[in-house]
C-alpha cells in the first residue's frame, strides 16, 4: 500500500496516475449540533479524476469547502503534497494551487470574460502597486505574458467570441464555461468542480464532459468533481467516493461502487420491516 | 461613419490592453490634452478659472479617488470631505513647516498622509459592509472635522482658526497666494489631474483593479480565487485616500487659498463628491470627469442663463438653480442608473454602427 502511494498506477485507457497529492484523514465537520461530515478519509492521486457523489445533503459540498479551506474541520487533517496543512484562509489555499468552481456560478458579473479569467492568474502576477500605477517594467511584462497564457485557455474552452463581453450578459452554459476557464487560468494542481453540469441540457453536458476530459488529458490536472448525473460520473471518473449523511459509504472504481450494496441502498432506499 | 474599429487590428496583447484601443478615441484624447495644455491657458480669464476650471479639475481628482473606492472596490464611503480636509491640513502644515521644499512635493506628501489616514478608517471595512460601512466612514467625517477645529496645532494656533496658504512658486511662477496668475493655477491643477487620471487608469486596468472589482462583485468568490480581501480593501482605501488628499490639498492651497474646515470640508462635500461619482458612473474614470463636470458646470450655466440671459433676480435664480439641479439628478438616475459614463458608452456603440444600424 505504501508503494502505491508514491508510484501510482496506469488506468485501463493508458493514462498514468501518479502518487497521492492530497489525503483527507479522519475529517469531521460540525455546524453546532449538525454533523456535516463525520470521520471521512480518502485520498486524491495526481492526474486522476476523482468524483464525490451522494444524495442531497450528504455533505459533498461541505467536503469540497474543507478542501478549498472555506471550512475548517473540527477534527482530522488535510495532507497536501506530503505535508499536513495548517489552518489557512481560503486565499492562502488558492495560492497553493487549489482552484475551484461553484455550484451556483460565482463569477464577477461586472467584469468582462477576459478580466474574469485574468483574475484567475492572481498566483502568477505579483507586480507591486507602484509598478502597476506606472504601467512599466514588471507590471506591463506580467500583463502581456499572462494574457498569452489566458488566451490559450480561452481558445481551449472555445470562448474567444465573448472575450470582451461583460459576464452578466452571458447565458448560463457559457457562464459555467467561463468559470471553468477562470479556475484553469490558475494552473491549479488540484481543480475542484462543484456540480459543473447542474442545470444543463444533454448537449451542454456533453460539451462540458469533453472539456473536463480534455483538461485532464492536456494539462494533466487532478480533478475532484461533484456531480449528480450518474452516467456522467461513471464515465468520467477514475475513482469515486460515495457519501451519505456525512459518512463515507463507498470508495473505489466506478464498477466497484456500482455494485456496492450500501451505495445501492442509499440511492434506492431500503425496505424497513 | 468615421467612428470605426473595423480595420483597426491589434497584433500584440500590449496594443489590445491600452487605454484607448480605438484609434479615433486615441486621437480625440490627444486632441483634448493638447487643447487643455496649449490653448486653454492662453484664452482663459480669472472668472473662467475660478468658476469653472479649477473646481472641475479638483473635483475630478476627488471623484477619481472616491470612484476607486466606491465604484471599483464597492466600499461605500461618506468621509470624503474629512479626507480632503486631511489633505488640506497636511499640505498646510508641510508648507509652513518646510517652506524651502517645493509645493509639488508637499502636495504629493499630503496625498500620502491622507492615504494613511484613509487606510486607518478603512479598517472597519474588513468586518462590515454596505450601509453599515457608510455609517462608520461618516464617523471619520465628523471626527476629522472636529479634530481640525479643536486641535489648534493643526492651524498653527491662528486666532481665526483658519488656515491660509503662503505664497509658493514652481519654477519661479507663483501657484499659491494672492499673486497667482489664473493660468498658472489652472496649469498646476491640470498637471495633477492628468497625472492622477493616468495613474488611476493604469491601476484599474491591471491586476489591482481586477482584485478590487472581484471584491466588489463577489467577495467570497474573490477570496477563494486567491484575492486577499484585507489587502485588496485596504489598498483601495489607501489609493483612494491618496487622490482625495491631493484634491483636498489643491482645493485649499490653489483654489480657495484660505480655509475654515467646517465650511469647506463639511459633510455636504462628501455628498457632493459621492453624487459626482454616482451621476458620472460607478467604476469609470471617464465617469468621474463627467460627474464632476455635470455638478460644477450645471449651476454655473444655469446662473448665467437665468441671471445673465433672462435677467431674473439673483435670489430667485439661486433657488431655482437648486430645484433644477436636483430635478435633473433624479431624472438622470431614473433614465440611466449607470450614469453618464454608460450614456457615453451607449452613444459610442450607436456611433459605431451609424448610419446603418441594422
Amino acid at each position: 500500500m505504501k508503494d502505491m502511494d508514491t508510484q501510482g498506477y496506469t488506468t485501463a485507457d493508458g493514462r498514468k496516475i501518479g502518487g497521492v497529492v492530497m489525503e483527507m484523514k479522519n475529517i469531521t465537520l460540525r455546524f453546532g449540533g449538525v454533523m456535516a461530515i463525520s470521520n471521512i478519509s480518502f485520498d486524491i492521486r495526481e492526474g486522476e479524476i476523482r468524483a464525490i457523489i451522494g444524495p442531497n445533503g450528504a455533505g459533498k459540498s461541505s467536503m469540497l469547502n474543507v478542501i478549498s479551506g472555506f471550512y475548517n474541520p473540527q477534527e482530522g487533517e488535510v495532507i497536501y503534497k506530503g505535508q499536513k496543512r495548517p489552518q489557512m484562509k481560503p486565499y492562502q489555499v488558492a495560492r497553493q494551487g487549489i482552484a475551484r468552481t461553484f455550484q451556483n456560478i460565482a463569477l464577477f458579473e461586472g467584469m468582462t470574460v477576459l478580466d474574469n479569467v485574468m483574475t484567475g492568474r492572481i498566483r502568477q502576477m505579483n507586480a507591486g502597486l507602484l509598478a502597476q500605477a506606472i504601467w512599466k517594467g514588471k507590471a506591463e511584462r506580467e500583463e502581456t505574458e499572462n494574457r498569452e497564457a489566458v488566451e490559450k485557455i480561452i481558445d481551449f474552452l472555445e470562448i474567444q467570441h465573448i472575450r470582451k463581453t461583460p459576464v452578466g450578459r452571458l447565458p448560463y452554459g457559457l457562464k459555467k464555461r467561463v468559470e471553468l476557464a477562470r479556475a484553469l487560468a490558475a494552473e491549479p494542481s488540484i481543480l475542484l468542480l462543484d456540480e459543473p453540469m447542474a442545470g444543463m441540457n444533454v448537449e451542454e453536458k456533453e460539451d462540458m464532459s469533453r472539456f473536463i476530459l480534455d483538461v485532464n488529458d492536456e494539462f494533466g490536472t487532478t480533478i475532484v468533481l461533484i456531480e449528480h448525473d450518474m452516467g456522467v460520473v461513471m464515465d468520467l471518473s477514475d475513482r469515486v467516493v460515495v457519501m451519505d449523511y456525512g459518512k463515507k459509504i463507498g470508495d473505489g472504481t466506478p464498477d466497484e461502487v456500482r455494485n456496492n450494496q450500501a451505495v445501492i441502498d442509499a440511492y434506492l432506499g431500503v425496505a424497513h420491516d | 461613419m468615421f467612428y470605426r474599429e473595423a480595420g483597426d487590428f491589434k497584433t500584440s496583447y500590449k496594443d489590445d490592453s491600452q487605454t484607448f484601443p480605438i484609434k479615433f478615441d486615441r486621437m480625440r484624447y490627444y486632441l483634448v490634452l493638447i487643447a487643455a495644455f496649449a490653448v486653454v491657458p492662453f484664452v482663459i480669464n480669472d472668472y473662467w478659472v475660478n468658476a469653472v476650471f479649477l473646481p472641475f479639475l479638483i473635483y475630478s481628482i476627488a471623484a477619481i479617488g472616491l470612484n476607486i473606492l466606491v465604484g471599483y472596490c464597492g466600499q461605500v464611503s461618506l468621509g470624503t470631505g474629512g479626507f480632503m480636509a486631511v489633505g488640506a491640513y497636511a499640505c498646510y502644515k508641510l508648507m509652513t513647516g518646510f517652506p524651502e521644499v517645493s509645493i509639488l512635493i508637499h502636495i504629493i506628501l499630503a496625498g500620502g498622509i491622507t492615504a494613511g489616514v484613509c487606510l486607518l478608517f478603512g479598517l472597519p471595512s474588513l468586518r462590515i459592509k454596505g450601509f453599515y460601512l457608510a455609517v462608520a466612514t461618516l464617523a471619520a467625517q465628523f471626527f476629522l472635522v472636529w479634530m481640525f477645529n479643536r486641535v489648534s496645532w493643526f492651524y498653527n494656533y491662528s486666532a481665526s482658526g483658519q488656515i491660509t496658504a503662503p505664497e509658493t512658486t514652481v519654477m519661479g511662477v507663483a501657484v499659491t497666494g494672492p499673486a497667482t496668475e489664473p493660468w498658472a493655477a489652472y496649469l498646476f491643477c491640470l498637471v495633477f489631474c492628468v497625472a492622477c487620471a493616468l495613474l488611476a487608469r493604469n491601476l484599474t486596468r491591471g491586476m489591482a483593479g481586477r482584485k478590487w472589482m472581484a471584491i466588489r462583485d463577489m467577495d467570497i468568490a474573490a477570496e477563494i480565487i486567491g484575492v486577499n480581501p484585507l489587502k485588496a480593501k485596504l489598498s483601495a482605501f489607501a489609493i483612494s485616500g491618496f487622490f482625495v488628499g491631493i484634491a483636498g490639498a489643491l482645493f485649499f492651497a490653489v483654489y480657495l487659498g484660505a480655509v475654515e474646515v467646517g465650511e469647506a470640508f463639511g459633510i455636504q462635500k462628501s455628498f457632493l463628491v459621492l453624487f459626482m461619482v454616482i451621476i458620472g458612473g460607478l467604476g469609470s474614470i471617464f465617469g468621474s470627469f463627467a460627474g464632476a463636470a455635470f455638478l460644477v458646470l450645471l449651476p454655473v450655466l444655469l446662473k448665467n442663463t437665468l441671471v445673465g440671459g433672462l435677467g431674473w433676480p439673483t435670489d430667485l435664480a439661486a433657488h431655482l438653480e437648486f430645484m433644477i439641479v436636483g430635478g435633473l439628478i433624479v431624472l438622470f438616475l431614473i433614465a440611466e442608473p449607470h450614469g453618464l459614463a454608460q450614456l457615453w458608452r451607449v452613444a459610442k456603440e450607436k456611433l459605431r454602427l451609424w448610419p446603418f444600424p441594422h
